[in-house]
């Protein structure tokens, strides 16, 4: 998933290891083994998930009115899972 | 030496030596631990604080580990930072040293060089930066209380040039120099002012495309030292690597610059030779020591001996190829070590001279001596008996054992 680009030597690349590139270019979701999905019936849009998701991966859609999970990033962690009050998602193998 | 300034005199020990130099540079944040292995160096700094005299922020903290990071993430943002220590302060900071140079912070810090627990000691030997010198620190050793005060105004201008970016420490020895009371000559503020300067930043690539000054700024925010995987790690290495090339050159540089005001040379920066150029036998050590040694030379070459001596001032970057010019037409060398690098046979000074020899076709002869651990004494006396050693191993024309103990009991 994560897109490869022809690595850079070592006098081309900023000091101090800065980053050149925003972290959002680097697409952990192929790092998961479980997938997060949600029992549409239970969730209660309490929004603890996305509170909880460390890596910013589940969002507020507002024109769905609705939250999203954005799985190009999500890593599988399952932490949304083990927090939702009303056990409304289920962590499936992928 | 045209440019040469009035300098006033003051009784100074190394340890305030470190602290007046300090007052002088300018400095943004002072953070340290202030309880023992702590030296009176911050303590003073502490009171210049208090008295007005500075506009520098003292930061207490609870440990030299969490004193290096306020440091480090002080000088990231911008700020010139200083902070001191010495032996298990200098231990416990181990991992917050790769980071600072991974940063490429140009954090100063002195180092009263004192030996490591167990037993538990205080006194000096140099175990404890010798243990550092992979750290990615430039290290510079100081021989007495006058080159540790010009030192310390000399490594902010070589952590902060912009194609080094390294961190620095000087290292004085503990109580030969840190709390020796010698006659130090200062400049005045304003020369020291202005010959520090203010930080330059060099630009960097940020993750927003742009190329903006390398340190912390909410206008234009980076990341500095985030992960690097296996892809990307070693390249950065390979960088510091180079920066420590450039300090060779900076070191110079730097000191030559500042000998145009202060009047004072140590060698060429790097190293100080003394009395070496037809020098048939010759020692090696840093700091303090080179005193002893210079008594003992001179009374050498009043018996026709011809004797001579290669003081290592930069540490870390190594001249490699100065060591390797100053020392390859001596017949026999001794390195004293004042630490110990258990199992490797001898200490880190000797195996860095003789690798540096090692690639010279004269190939002197190379023996060390480990001396003075935990604050022993070492004497002319036992300086005299180094010589005559040398004298028989020039003679016999080989080595028979490569690693001897000074003032050592059976």
């Amino acid at each position: 998933m994560t897109v490869k680009e022809k690595e850079k030597g070592w006098k081309e690349i900023s000091i101090a290891a800065v980053c050149w590139k925003p972290s959002t270019e680097f697409l952990t979701g192929d790092w998961k083994t479980y997938k997060p999905v949600r029992d549409l019936a239970k969730c209660t849009r309490c929004l603890l998930c996305a509170i909880f998701c460390p890596d910013g991966a589940i969002q507020w859609n507002a024109d769905k009115n609705d939250i999203e999970f954005d799985y190009k990033y999500c890593k599988g962690c399952g932490i949304c899972a083990n927090e939702c009050p009303v056990k409304a998602i289920e962590m499936k193998l992928e | 030496m045209k440019n040469v300034v009035e300098q006033k005199v003051l009784a100074l020990n190394g340890n305030e030596a470190v602290a007046y130099a300090v007052k002088q540079c300018d400095v943004d944040v002072v953070a340290a631990y202030p309880i023992t292995p702590q030296t009176i160096i911050v303590e003073r700094f502490s009171e210049y604080v208090a008295n007005g005299e500075v506009e520098t922020a003292f930061v207490c903290t609870e440990s030299e580990h969490s004193a290096l990071t306020a440091c480090l993430t002080a000088s990231l943002t911008g700020a010139r930072t200083f902070t001191a220590s010495a032996s298990a302060g200098l231990a416990l900071m181990h991992e917050m040293l790769f980071v600072t140079s991974g940063c490429r912070a140009p954090v100063v810090m002195a180092i009263a060089n004192r030996a490591l627990s167990a037993p538990i000691n205080i006194h000096g030997d140099q175990s404890d930066t010798m243990a550092q010198r992979d750290s990615g620190w430039i290290q510079i050793y100081a021989e007495n209380a006058q080159e540790v005060y010009d030192s310390v105004i000399q490594a902010f201008r070589i952590a902060e040039h912009p194609e080094v970016l390294l961190p620095a420490m000087v290292c004085l020895d503990g109580f030969q120099l840190s709390h020796s009371v010698e006659n130090v000559n200062v400049l005045p503020d304003d020369v020291v002012k202005k010959f520090v300067g203010v930080r330059q930043f060099p630009k960097v690539l940020t993750h927003e495309g742009k190329l903006a000054p390398l340190r912390l700024d909410p206008e234009n925010p980076m990341t500095m030292g985030p992960l690097a995987f296996p892809n990307y790690y070693f390249e950065f290495k390979r960088q510091q690597e180079e920066a420590m090339k450039k300090a060779l050159e900076v070191i110079k540089q730097v000191h030559d610059e500042y000998a145009e005001i202060s009047g004072r040379t140590y060698g060429d920066g790097l190293l100080d030779a003394y009395r070496l150029e037809d020098a048939e036998i010759a020692t090696v050590c840093l700091g303090s020591t080179a005193g002893t040694v210079k008594t003992v030379v001179d009374e050498l070459r009043e018996k026709g001996v011809r004797a001579g001596l290669l003081r290592i001032r930069a540490f870390r970057p190594l001249p490699v190829e100065g060591i390797r010019r100053a020392l390859e037409d001596v017949k026999a060398v001794a390195v004293m070590d004042r630490s110990i690098s258990f199992g490797g046979q001898g200490g880190a000074v000797f195996h860095e001279v003789r690798h540096a020899l090692y690639d010279s076709e004269k190939r002197p002869l190379v023996v060390d001596y480990i001396y003075g651990l935990g604050g022993r004494d070492t004497s002319p006396t036992q300086i005299h008996a180094i010589y005559k050693d040398l004298q028989e191993i020039a003679k016999q024309g080989r080595v028979e054992v490569p690693v001897k103990y000074v003032g050592l009991r059976e």
